[in-house]
């Protein structure tokens, strides 16, 4: 691990084929990001990981690291542009934090405080998505629904079920589910399914388990995003080991 | 329910019918999606649950794969349609030439509205984006079928040709008449051509002093060496200083010799795609080069297929040319009964090249080339993270070489005539001609083909462009330019294009014009980009507050702010250029802006008065009790 690249002033080691989000991350730096998942093959679409490679915008979860490549991440101009994509996915569904149910463990809630977003800014969409009840034991709220494909990536790789699936296009983008009804209770989706567990959001939510833990004491109550993704990672990088 | 349980045993039976033969055709393979769905939808009028039961079966795909690809594409219908689908093309030109009033004469004489199916489900009507007729508009697509110069009285006839149920095959020829409207020739579409010119030539050529010995390799991997041609040809290409015609104008050499370089993994192959997804608007130059010099393209692609050492092509020909189809498909035959394309092209042992035909749906993204790959994979054509690039990692992750319709077609001049020769024409960084797709307010719309270097006002003058107010130059994406800038020139040096060069007089309001633009934007996003798929719609419905009046000073700095995150963050070249109209006009015609802030302070988009509109309609009233009237106002 002798090549390095600098990340806001800091050397930072990488092996060949590690991008920059691995690379930073291993060396205790966090950086934003929503759609990118450490087990998961990188989908480059929310752009929250988005950092400056030698002056030039790009995603850091897709980028390889290369040596000498010098890194801006926590500064002021792209945390505020970070800052705009968050509200823009706060718009474009329909977000209700207090009311929700993974208030305190949502990773975009979670995003936002850590970016220091106080108005969701821009004119809401409030989209017309129904919700999907019909699981016995798991409850599809799309209103919150980023659009991540976390829960496509886990269904199709580590479950081998193809549950979900992104359909439409542009702003009609929306997660489908793979039963001709439309209806999740019609697929061979379980709550034991990796896909049950992936959702950064309040989308994919165990039936009967509603504050189980109370507010307050969920994971973001108590550390900030930054800490508890760093140490979530470090964790799934010594169960792999 | 209960009805449709009933009807389905019999539509089950057709559907799957329609879709075994179908899947025969594509021998299964599940690359061939969208194909696949264009030809089911075509058979079937739309994809329904049924059909896609039995694709799901026998082609064991999720039903997710195939309901995320139909879904994605514009064209694609998993809901019934109209037996009679009219689309009127969208564009700023054909509003400028009156569609809007015609789509309403239409509606109202069809009693149906805009994006529904009537009760009979025999017609539905919608707007599209730009067909790609531009100089002879306005335009409409029925059931994918091209016609032009819709009048008033053209109207009236469609209207009793779908209320009388008349096949499309009975309505009169002329409405499906596209004229070529080439108004201005030079090398690319004057030079004699036979078909297996190039080939021959390619064959000829022995390899030149110092490039002779950077590649011997002979047509594919495992042939023999010893044929000159292939590296030579690359030379020619690489003398010739011929760059992509699509816009970004790559240095087609670099590309193609990069492709033949990229390694190959055992079972892998390198191909060749040609890029006929004219989704500009504006442009229409594709539609004309593959209509009248269609074996000059297909031969530029069985050059680029000798000079990397690839034997299969791809043309992708965008879902509204659909009608250029069987025509095209009649010239490959043709050239394979001429020992052109097939095994041994040409007599050269070894020389084996195909090409296929594949038609877009719809999506405007997919001019993209890595959307474009994605899409000729059967996909949703969303662009792919680069690197790594199609030359190394194109269509099923071998080195593909992507190019335009016109770079081919030059690619096959050049073979012809040499580098040297073509090298001579246009401007130092700019070699070459360039095809304008020539539109808007002028008295001769139509294709003028220049040699690169030449000025914005000869091209006015040209065409009869006396009162020009501005020109969209390369379409929404490109540049607008005013009368104090058309001493520019056309060049990949000055002011680079894709072909298209819309014409604004001084009666246009280029904030409609750019308004229109970011309205096609908006509905062309892929929505893969968190930036691009809610900042489109974000200055969609920015520009919609200044249209209705709520405009003022704020909003201005939110659309230079939407401006600057879609440049930096997003994920292609889409959302990077959903600004430039807005930007482009705000800089040139401010004043078209400042009618719009009629607001000092911040004033919110949201109109009580318009938000009860759906009320009313409902309701059927429109009385003065049934609007909000602001009692200070």
């Amino acid at each position: 691990m002798s090549q390095t690249f600098t990340l806001d002033g800091l050397s930072i080691p990488f092996t060949d084929g590690e991008t920059i989000i691995q690379a930073a991350t291993r060396a205790g730096v966090f950086i934003p990001h929503l759609c990118y998942h450490p087990e998961f093959k990188p989908h480059g679409s929310c752009k929250l990981c988005t950092v400056k490679v030698n002056g030039r915008h790009t995603a850091s979860c897709t980028l390889r690291a290369a040596a000498g490549m010098v890194v801006e991440n926590n500064t002021e101009e792209l945390n505020a542009e970070r800052r705009a994509l968050t509200q823009m996915l706060f718009v474009e569904g329909n977000h209700f934090c207090p009311s929700c149910e993974k208030s305190g463990h949502c990773q975009l809630q979670a995003t936002a405080y850590h970016l220091g977003m106080m108005s969701p800014h821009y004119d809401h969409f409030f989209p017309d998505r129904p919700v999907d009840a019909s699981h016995p034991e798991v409850l599809l709220d799309f209103n919150r629904c980023i659009l991540c494909s976390l829960c496509v990536r886990a269904s199709r790789d580590v479950d081998g079920k193809n549950v979900f699936a992104l359909s439409g296009r542009g702003i009609r983008t929306q997660l489908i589910v793979n039963a001709k009804s439309g209806r999740l209770a019609d697929t061979d989706f379980t709550v034991d399914d990796k896909a049950a567990q992936i959702c950064p959001v309040g989308v994919i939510l165990k039936k009967r388990r509603g504050f189980a833990v109370p507010i307050g004491e969920r994971p973001y109550d108590r550390a900030p995003l930054s800490e508890t993704a760093l140490a979530e990672t470090a964790a799934a990088g010594e169960e792999g080991v | 329910m209960l009805s449709n349980e009933k009807k389905s045993p019999a539509t089950a039976a057709v559907a799957q019918s329609t879709v075994d033969r179908v899947l025969t055709r594509y021998a299964h393979d599940p690359s061939y999606m969208v194909q696949i769905l264009r030809e089911v939808q075509e058979a079937c009028g739309w994809i329904s649950p049924e059909a896609i039961d039995r694709l799901q079966a026998v082609l064991g795909v999720p039903r997710t794969k195939i309901e995320g690809v139909a879904g994605f594409y514009s064209f694609f219908h998993t809901r019934p349609v109209g037996r009679y689908r009219l689309l009127f093309s969208d564009n700023i030109t054909d509003r400028m030439q009156g569609s809007a009033a015609l789509l309403e004469r239409l509606c109202s004489a069809l009693w149906i509205e805009p994006g529904k199916v009537s009760e009979d489900g025999l017609v539905s009507v919608d707007r599209t984006s730009c067909t790609g007729l531009c100089d002879q508009g306005p335009g409409l697509l029925v059931n994918l079928r091209a016609i032009g110069r819709l009048t008033v009285e053209r109207i009236d006839r469609i209207v009793e040709l779908v209320r009388d149920e008349v096949p499309l095959a009975d309505w009169p020829a002329e409405f499906f008449a596209i004229e070529g409207n080439i108004r201005r020739t030079d090398v690319l579409l004057a030079t004699p051509f036979a078909p297996g010119d190039a080939l021959r030539a390619a064959q000829a050529r022995v390899p030149s002093d110092g490039l002779a010995a950077a590649n011997l390799r002979s047509w594919r991997e495992g042939l023999p060496t010893g044929l000159g041609g292939p590296a030579a040809m690359l030379d020619e290409i690489k003398r010739a200083n011929l760059r992509g015609r699509g816009g970004a104008g790559f240095m087609t050499g670099l590309k193609w010799e990069a492709c033949r370089n990229a390694p190959l993994k055992a079972g892998q192959q390198r191909f060749v795609v040609c890029n006929a997804d004219e989704g500009e608007p504006g442009t229409f130059k594709d539609r004309v080069l593959l209509s009248r010099r269609a074996d000059l393209v297909f031969e530029g692609m069985t050059v680029a297929a000798y000079a990397i050492g690839a034997r299969r092509g791809f043309l992708y020909l965008r879902g509204e040319y659909r009608y250029l189809l069987d025509d095209l498909n009649a010239v490959l035959e043709r050239r394979r009964r001429d020992g052109l394309l097939g095994s041994d092209i040409a007599g050269m042992p070894g020389a084996d090249f195909e090409i296929e035909i594949h038609v877009g749906a719809g999506a405007y993204v997919c001019g993209e080339e890595s959307a474009l790959i994605e899409s000729l994979e059967g996909k949703r054509g969303t662009p792919r993270n680069r690197p790594p690039f199609p030359v190394t990692n194109g269509y099923l992750d071998q080195p593909t070489v992507v190019n335009n319709v016109e770079t081919f077609a030059a690619a096959a001049l050049i073979a012809v005539h040499g580098g040297d020769w073509y090298a001579a024409i246009g401007t130092r960084h700019s070699a070459g001609t360039k095809l304008l797709s020539v539109a808007g307010d002028c008295a001769r719309p139509g294709i003028y083909e220049y040699p690169f270097g030449v000025s914005i006002r000869q091209v006015l003058a040209d065409c009869g462009a006396a009162d020009a107010q501005a020109v969209q130059v390369s379409g929404p994406s490109g540049v607008c330019l005013g009368a104090a800038e058309f001493d520019r020139c056309i060049g990949f040096e000055d002011i680079p294009t894709a072909g298209a060069f819309t014409v604004f007089d001084h009666s246009r309001d280029m904030f409609e014009v750019a308004r229109n633009y970011v309205h096609f934007f908006q509905h062309e996003s892929c929505g893969f980009c968190t930036p691009c798929r809610v900042g489109t719609s974000l200055l969609k419905n920015l520009m919609d507050k200044l249209h209705q009046g709520c405009g003022s000073p704020y909003d201005f700095a939110e659309i230079e702010k939407l401006n600057q995150l879609l440049q930096t963050m997003s994920h292609c070249g889409l959302g990077h250029t959903a600004c430039n109209p807005v930007l482009d006009t705000i800089a040139r015609f401010r004043p078209a802006y400042e009618r719009r802030m009629r607001q000092q302070e911040f004033a919110p988009a949201f109109d009580l008065d318009r938000a009860l509109a759906a009320a009313r309609q409902m309701t059927g009233r429109d009385d003065a009790g049934a609007h909000f009237l602001d009692q200070e106002a």
